[in-house]
């Protein structure tokens, strides 16, 4: 590929432990929301609605809390490797 | 519909005053020097911040056809209406993992749009104005669409709409609602939309938290309103001679329903306005930190929908399914609350409207207009023309609204959205690897375009010959699906296979003028542009 080589080729490992978990966080809701087949039914009502709409609007925040614990292990990342590349360069 | 609902339309009135005053206003607020380039009229001058972003992106995403249509398709069909829930669940890990992407790289290299990215990406000009087109012919029907929403609603308060014949009479109120919206938008630029979304999320979630309190309390709680709905829809559509629809997502229809949400979430950020709302934003975090707190407003959509069965339990009856929910809200909410609900909607039009026309019209300049007709054209000539395409592109709308029947603009929308995910291999793609062949893309994406296209006309629907849905059975699935995300897969099938080709074959590739460093750059990096520095003096 014709890109220019990059000035730092000491770049720490792609996949980390860390960014699995990010994956992860950001996958999960995914799978619960395209099975559609696990949510499609009437019971166990909540206030009178049906599972099929309280569960997926329970996901609402469940999602929202996943991408929270992607985004603050995110910038935990990126200060680790901003610091690292820092102490690379001195 | 009886007259005109005076209460309702003085309250209505007041509210759309008042964000025409802040409209002009917003031209001065968070002024910079010089107004005369893209980057100030066409993205507020890239330094919104969380706050200004969540408003603007809420703004722009959940439009008023977003509240009308989405309560309308539950109102006439049931549980397949819902799938908007899931699709704005699953927008946000999707943004989280490939705008920041984006955001580095255009402030690297000051893209204003997509196609921009791209032709820096692939070198391909061809490619980026393929991608600029489609993103403008996928806008223009989204934009007649809401102003297919304040129709709505200034059709239940009695005023135009269907109860005057006379034409001109019939039109007035849009078309002055239409008129002040290009005033502003012309001279304010991307600060009218951002201050005015204030004002329409605000009166939005007070409506809604007031809706899904009140309502159901009046209709005897959500137990009723099911046991209601649940029998309305069980009962047979004297066109179909099948259930109208059904309370949760039965086995035939499940496939359908997961397609429609994850095809709908991967198109809706390949949308220019939702690119454009983006990169106004100040840093990557910005963005990231977004799509932890916009899930709010698919909360608000989730309780919106329900207002769909609450319409049939109310026993609402309407033609045309548009008026479903404003017609509930007049029947329900005293005369002055009705009023600030219908302001809620009418806004909530004009938010987006100004955004998409702004979107439009950035591509169309930078991408049509000084790529290939005018290559030495300056920042001030740049913001010209965009300001003259975007009322251009609002005038085309208004014409598409009045002069055709609404229907086309729904299936514009619905085809819109199928063309729209087309460019997803080319930008998402591109944001990853630089992989793919160029030409690749551009066969994949003729191939998505076309597919989507004649599939989407063939189907027919009880009450319409063509474009009657957006699900066809799938090719080797045999379950039906959304036509979009079908035809997204052939165009990546054929965008890999023709890069191998490609490839094989040694075929010129274009030059890449970005660097992997350009996609993680953050605000404060060497080389980001903070906002684009004008050659030219203000006036």
């Amino acid at each position: 590929m014709p890109a220019p080589p990059e000035s730092q080729e000491t770049e720490s490992p792609v996949i980390t432990p860390t960014r699995v978990v990010i994956g992860l966080c950001l996958f999960v809701p995914f799978i619960a929301m395209l099975w559609v087949g696990s949510y499609a039914r009437v019971e166990p009502t909540f206030i009178g609605l049906p599972f099929f709409y309280w569960y997926q609007m329970l996901w609402v925040p469940l999602s929202a809390v996943l991408t929270m614990t992607a985004y603050k292990l995110v910038k935990r990342e990126d200060a680790k490797r901003r610091a690292q590349r820092e102490g690379d360069a001195r | 519909m009886s007259g005109v609902n005076g209460t309702a339309l003085a309250v209505f009135i007041f509210f759309f005053v008042l964000v025409t005053a802040m409209g002009f206003l917003a031209a001065r607020w968070r002024k910079a020097e010089n107004s005369n380039s893209l980057d100030e009229w066409g993205l507020g001058g890239r330094s919104f911040g969380t706050w200004v972003t969540w408003f603007l992106l809420g703004g722009d995403l959940y439009t008023a056809y977003t509240f009308v249509a989405v309560p309308a398709a539950i109102y006439a069909a049931g549980a397949a209406g819902f799938f908007a829930v899931p699709y704005t669940i699953l927008v946000y890990p999707l943004i989280f993992t490939f705008l920041p992407r984006l955001w580095s790289v255009s402030h690297r290299h000051g893209y204003v749009t997509t196609s921009d990215f791209v032709r820096g990406r692939f070198g391909s000009k061809g490619l980026s104005l393929a991608v600029a087109v489609t993103g403008i012919l996928a806008t223009m029907p989204y934009i007649a669409l809401q102003l297919v929403g304040i129709q709505a609603v200034l059709d239940v308060m009695g005023v135009g709409g269907s109860e005057s014949t006379h034409w001109f009479l019939k039109d007035l109120p849009l078309l002055i609602a239409f008129a002040v919206l290009a005033a502003y938008t012309y001279s304010s630029g991307l600060r009218a939309p951002a201050l005015i979304a204030f004002v329409k999320d605000t009166l939005i979630y007070i409506v809604i938290v007031v809706a899904i309190i009140y309502i159901p309390v009046k209709l005897g709680g959500f137990d009723d309103i099911f046991a209601k709905a649940g029998e309305a829809l069980s009962q047979n559509n004297p066109a179909t001679g099948k259930p109208k629809g059904e309370l949760f997502s039965g086995p035939n229809n499940q496939w359908a329903y997961a397609t429609l949400a994850f095809g709908s979430a991967l198109a809706l950020f390949m949308y220019p306005h939702s690119i454009t709302a983006t990169l106004s934003s100040g840093s990557r975090n910005v963005i990231r930190r977004n799509t932890t707190i916009l899930p709010l407003y698919s909360l608000m959509l989730g309780l919106l929908a329900l207002l769909g069965f609450m319409a049939i339990a109310a026993g609402i009856k309407v033609e045309n399914g548009q008026l479903a929910i404003p017609q509930l809200f007049e029947n329900m909410f005293p005369d002055w609350f009705a009023g600030v609900a219908f302001a809620a909607i009418g806004i909530g039009a004009l938010v987006p409207a100004a955004i998409m026309s702004i979107a439009a019209a950035n591509l169309f300049t930078r991408n049509i207009y000084k790529d290939f007709i005018r290559p030495d054209a300056t920042p001030a000539q740049e913001t010209k023309v965009s300001k003259i395409v975007s009322l251009l592109v609002k005038v085309g709308a208004l014409v598409f609204v009045l002069g055709m029947d609404k229907t086309v603009a729904i299936n514009f929308q619905l085809l819109g959205g199928i063309w729209i995910l087309q460019t997803f291999p080319s930008l998402v793609g591109g944001l990853f690897t630089r992989w793919f062949h160029r030409w690749a893309l551009l066969a994949g994406w003729a191939v998505g375009m076309l597919y989507g296209t004649i599939t989407a006309y063939n189907v027919s629907s009880p009450v319409q010959k063509h474009f009657g849905g957006s699900n066809d059975i799938i090719p080797g699935i045999g379950q039906m699906g959304y036509i979009g995300l079908t035809a997204f897969v052939l165009n990546a099938v054929v965008a890999v296979v023709l890069t191998f080709v490609l490839r094989a074959l040694k075929a010129p590739d274009g030059i890449d003028e970005t660097r992997p460093s350009d996609y993680t750059a953050d605000a404060g990096d060497p080389g980001v542009k903070e906002e684009l520095p004008a050659p030219t003096a203000a006036p």
